[in-house]
C-alpha cells in the first residue's frame, strides 16, 4: 500500500512554496536576476513551466519592465532579485512604481537568518533600504508566515492606492519545510481600503457641479490605476465640460474628444492651464495637485474657485491645495455614483455660461500653443511623434524615458485609451522607457509597442537589448537623438544664461551598429521627408526590434512651459 | 499599532522623510500582546497635523489612531533626575521634590536621584525650579496618555 492514503497537507521547501504561491496568484510571468541568496528560489522556478520568468540584464529593469507589465495589463507586476547589491539595483525601479502607485510584488533574498547582521556576504538591510519606497515590506523570518505574507503582499499591493510591496526571504527559509496551504483570502485588521465615497460629500459635489458657471475636470493615474476611464469619459460628455489630464494620466480621457483640453501643468497646453486658473468649480479625479501639475500652490490659489476632489488616498486631499468637497473612494466607485445622482437630478448645469466658458476656451486653443517650424530641414522632434501617432493609427503602446521627448510624446501622440501611455511620472526615472516596454510587450505579445527616447535616457538601460533579443520583443525604439540632454540643456538656456554644464552628450556610439551588433535593425533618419517611410518599415517589421535613431534639432525647446515657483497662467509660449 | 519589529521605525521613518517633528515618543506592548500603543508628541499647524495623522494611519502596522489633543485627555510622564546634593543644597532638593510630589529613590552622600510623574511641562517646571549646575542627569520617558472619562481608544 502506498503512503498516498495520508490526508496529511504536504510539506515543501520555503522555495516551492514561494513559487506555489505565485501560481496561486495566477502569475504568468516574473522579471528577474538569480544570485547566492535566491538560488533554492530558482531551482524550483526551474522544475515547472506555469510562472514564465524574464532574465533581465539589471535589476532595475526587472522592475521596471514588472511595472511596465503592470502598468499595460491591469495585473501585479512580480520581479525576484536576490540578496545585496540585487536589492540595490531594484531600488529606482521600487522608487519609480511607489512615485506612480504602480502594484508590483518584489520577492528578493536575503542571507540566512543566522547570518543577518553580521556583515554577510551580499548582506544589505532591504526592508531598512525600501521602507521609504514601498507600500509596504516583509520579512520572512518564520517559514510558516510565508505563504500568508506571499498572500498579505498580493493584497496590499493591488488594493486601495495601490504600490510595491516587498517580500525579503532569507535563504535557510527557502530551504526549511512547512505544510503548504495558501488562504484564499485575507483580511487585516490594521488595513481596510475603502471604496465607497460619502453620500452626503458626493450629494455637495452634485449640488457644486450644477451650480458651475465655468466648470473643469482634471483627472489623473487614479482614473487609469482604478480602470476608471469609462466613467469619467461618461461625466464628461453628458456634462459637456472641459477636461484636462495631467502626464500620468493620459488615456484617462479621449484625447481627440473636443472636450478634451490637452495635457495640464509644466508643459501642458495653454488652454488647459488657463481653464484650470480660471475655472470657477474643479473637479480633480485620480490626481494630486503635484508641484509638476499646478506650479505654485500660492500662485494657483483663487478665492472664486472651488474645488472637487475624488482621491482613494485621504493623504492625497488637502496636502498642497486645500480643497472644499473631499471625496475619499474609489474613483471609479465614486464617479458611478455621481452620475447616477446627477441623471437623476431636476436640475441642470447654466447651459448658458456654459457655451460661454467654451468660447473663452476655444479663444485660449487658437493660441495654437504647440505649433512647431513643419518646415524646418532638420528633424523636429514633434514632426516624428506625429508620424508615429499616424504611422501608429493611435493605436500603440507608448513608453517613454525622461526629458523633453517626454513631455512631446505626452503632447503630440494622442492617447484614446487608458493604459496605452507609460512613463515614469513621478520619480523622472531615466532608463524606463526600454525596460518597461518589454514588460509591456510580455503582457500584449499582439501589442504595438514603442519606446519613445532620447540618447541621454536609451543608454541608462541600454544593455536590456540583450533581454529583448532572448525574448524577442519587437519594441520599436524611436531615439531622439539630439546630442543633449534636453531637458536639462533647455533650463540652462533659459535660467542658467546659456552654460551648458555637462549637458552635451559627447562620444556617443553608433547606435545603428549597436543595435546590429545585438543582433537587432538599426536605422538613422536625417532628414524630415524620411521620417514617415521610415517609420512605415520599421512597424512592417513586425518580428523584429527595430532601433531608430532620429536626428534631430539640437535647440528645439518645450513649450509651453511653467518655469518653476510660477502659476499656471504665466507660461512661457512659443 | 501591530507589536512587529519594524513598526517604529516606519514611524520614525516617516516622520524625518517628511520633515515632521518628533518631541517625544513611548511605546510598548499592551495588554493585548499582540497590539503596542504608541503616544508621540508632536507639533505644527491645523494642516501639517492632518497630513501627519492621514499619513500614519497609511501605514499598514497602524491600526487605530486618535489625535489625543482633540479632546480632554490626562498625560503623565515620568522623569528619573540625578542631582548633587551636598550642604545647604541637600536639605533644599529634598523640600523641591516634596514641592512637586517627587520621590527620592536613590540616595549617596553627595547625589540624590528624585522620580518625578506629571506633564511634561510640570517636569520642565521641576528642572527649572533647581540650579542648573546641581542638575548630573536626567532620564525622560516622554508623555502617555489617555483620554479622560469614558473616551478610550479600542481597536
Amino acid at each position: 500500500m502506498s503512503i498516498e492514503l495520508t490526508t496529511e497537507a504536504v510539506e515543501l521547501t520555503g522555495a516551492e512554496i514561494t513559487i506555489r504561491c505565485l501560481q496561486e496568484e495566477g502569475v504568468s510571468h516574473i522579471f528577474g536576476y538569480p544570485g547566492g541568496a535566491v538560488l533554492f528560489l530558482y531551482d524550483e522556478l526551474f522544475k515547472q513551466d506555469k510562472v514564465r520568468h524574464i532574465l533581465v540584464r539589471h535589476e532595475q529593469a526587472a522592475l521596471h519592465a514588472a511595472d511596465g507589465y503592470a502598468r499595460s495589463s491591469k495585473k501585479v507586476g512580480v520581479a525576484l532579485v536576490t540578496s545585496g547589491p540585487g536589492v540595490t539595483n531594484a531600488v529606482t525601479g521600487i522608487a519609480t512604481a511607489y512615485m506612480d502607485s504602480i502594484p508590483l510584488v518584489i520577492i528578493s533574498g536575503q542571507v540566512p537568518t543566522a547570518a543577518i547582521g553580521q556583515d554577510a556576504f551580499q548582506e544589505v538591510d532591504t526592508v531598512g533600504i525600501t521602507r521609504p519606497c514601498v507600500k509596504h515590506n516583509f520579512l520572512v523570518k518564520d517559514i510558516t508566515e510565508l505563504a500568508p505574507t506571499i498572500k498579505k503582499a498580493f493584497y496590499i499591493a493591488s488594493t486601495g492606492r495601490p504600490g510595491p510591496v516587498l517580500v525579503d526571504i532569507p535563504k535557510d527559509v527557502t530551504q526549511q519545510k512547512a505544510a503548504f496551504h495558501y488562504p484564499a483570502s485575507i483580511s487585516m485588521r490594521s488595513y481596510a481600503p475603502v471604496t465607497n465615497g460619502n453620500t452626503r460629500q458626493i450629494k455637495k459635489a452634485v449640488q457644486m457641479i450644477l451650480n458651475a458657471k465655468r466648470p473643469m475636470i482634471y483627472s489623473g493615474g487614479g482614473v487609469i490605476l482604478n480602470d476608471a476611464a469609462a466613467e469619467l469619459t461618461e461625466l464628461v460628455r453628458m456634462l459637456d465640460f472641459p477636461c484636462t489630464n495631467t502626464l500620468m494620466g493620459l488615456g484617462g480621457y479621449p484625447a481627440t474628444d473636443r472636450r478634451f483640453v490637452g495635457m495640464l501643468g509644466m508643459h501642458g497646453t495653454y488652454e488647459a492651464n488657463m481653464a484650470m486658473q480660471y475655472c470657477d468649480v474643479l473637479i480633480a479625479v485620480g490626481s494630486r495637485f503635484d508641484d509638476r501639475v499646478i506650479g505654485n500652490p500660492k500662485h494657483f490659489y483663487s478665492e472664486e474657485r472651488k474645488i472637487i476632489h475624488i482621491d482613494i488616498d485621504p493623504s492625497s486631499i488637502s496636502k498642497r491645495v486645500k480643497v472644499d468637497v473631499p471625496i475619499v473612494g474609489s474613483v471609479s466607485e465614486v464617479l458611478k455614483e455621481l452620475i447616477k445622482l446627477l441623471k437623476a437630478s431636476k436640475e441642470t448645469a447654466d447651459a448658458h455660461a456654459l457655451q460661454k466658458w467654451w468660447k473663452q476656451i476655444e479663444l485660449w486653443r487658437a493660441r495654437d500653443c504647440l505649433k512647431y517650424d513643419q518646415s524646418s530641414s532638420v528633424i523636429k522632434p514633434q514632426m516624428v511623434v506625429e508620424k508615429l501617432y499616424e504611422v501608429t493609427g493611435g493605436d500603440a503602446f507608448i513608453t517613454s524615458d525622461v526629458g523633453q521627448h517626454q513631455m512631446w510624446a505626452a503632447q503630440f501622440y494622442k492617447f484614446d485609451q487608458p493604459r496605452r501611455w507609460i512613463n515614469s511620472g513621478g520619480l523622472g526615472t531615466m532608463g524606463f522607457g526600454l525596460p518597461s516596454a518589454m514588460g509591456v510587450q510580455i503582457a500584449n505579445p499582439g501589442g504595438t509597442v514603442a519606446c519613445i527616447t532620447g540618447e541621454a535616457s536609451i543608454q541608462m538601460c541600454i544593455q536590456e537589448l540583450s533581454t529583448c533579443k532572448q525574448y524577442h520583443l519587437p519594441i520599436k525604439i524611436i531615439n531622439l537623438n539630439n546630442r543633449y540632454m534636453g531637458m536639462v540643456r533647455q533650463w540652462q538656456e533659459f535660467f542658467h544664461g546659456n552654460r551648458y554644464a555637462e549637458s552635451y552628450m559627447d562620444a556617443l556610439p553608433d547606435f545603428v551598429k549597436l543595435a546590429e551588433s545585438y543582433g537587432h535593425v538599426g536605422m538613422r533618419i536625417e532628414k524630415p521627408e524620411d521620417i514617415e517611410g521610415a517609420l512605415r518599415d520599421a512597424f512592417k517589421l513586425e518580428k523584429q526590434l527595430v532601433f531608430m535613431d532620429f536626428i534631430t534639432d539640437q535647440t528645439e525647446n518645450v513649450f509651453p512651459m511653467v518655469p518653476g515657483g510660477k502659476g499656471l497662467s504665466e507660461m512661457i509660449l512659443v | 499599532m501591530e507589536n512587529e519589529a519594524g513598526a517604529l521605525s516606519r514611524v520614525a521613518g516617516l516622520f524625518s522623510a517628511r520633515g515632521y517633528n518628533i518631541e517625544s515618543l513611548s511605546v510598548a506592548p499592551t495588554e493585548d500582546p499582540t497590539l503596542s500603543r504608541m503616544t508621540l508628541v508632536t507639533t505644527g499647524s491645523d494642516e501639517i497635523i492632518e497630513q501627519i495623522t492621514k499619513q500614519l494611519n497609511k501605514l499598514i502596522e497602524v491600526v487605530k489612531l486618535v489625535d489625543l489633543s482633540d479632546g480632554d485627555h490626562i498625560e503623565r510622564e515620568l522623569m528619573l533626575v540625578k542631582v548633587r546634593a551636598m550642604d545647604k543644597d541637600r536639605e533644599e532638593m529634598k523640600r523641591l521634590a516634596d514641592i512637586f510630589r517627587g520621590n527620592i529613590i536613590d540616595v549617596t552622600d553627595k547625589t540624590y536621584t528624585i522620580e518625578l510623574t506629571g506633564t511634561s511641562s510640570k517636569l520642565d517646571a521641576f528642572l527649572q525650579a533647581i540650579e542648573h549646575s546641581l542638575v548630573l542627569e536626567t532620564a525622560r520617558t516622554g508623555a502617555s496618555g489617555l483620554g479622560r472619562g469614558e473616551r478610550i481608544l479600542r481597536v
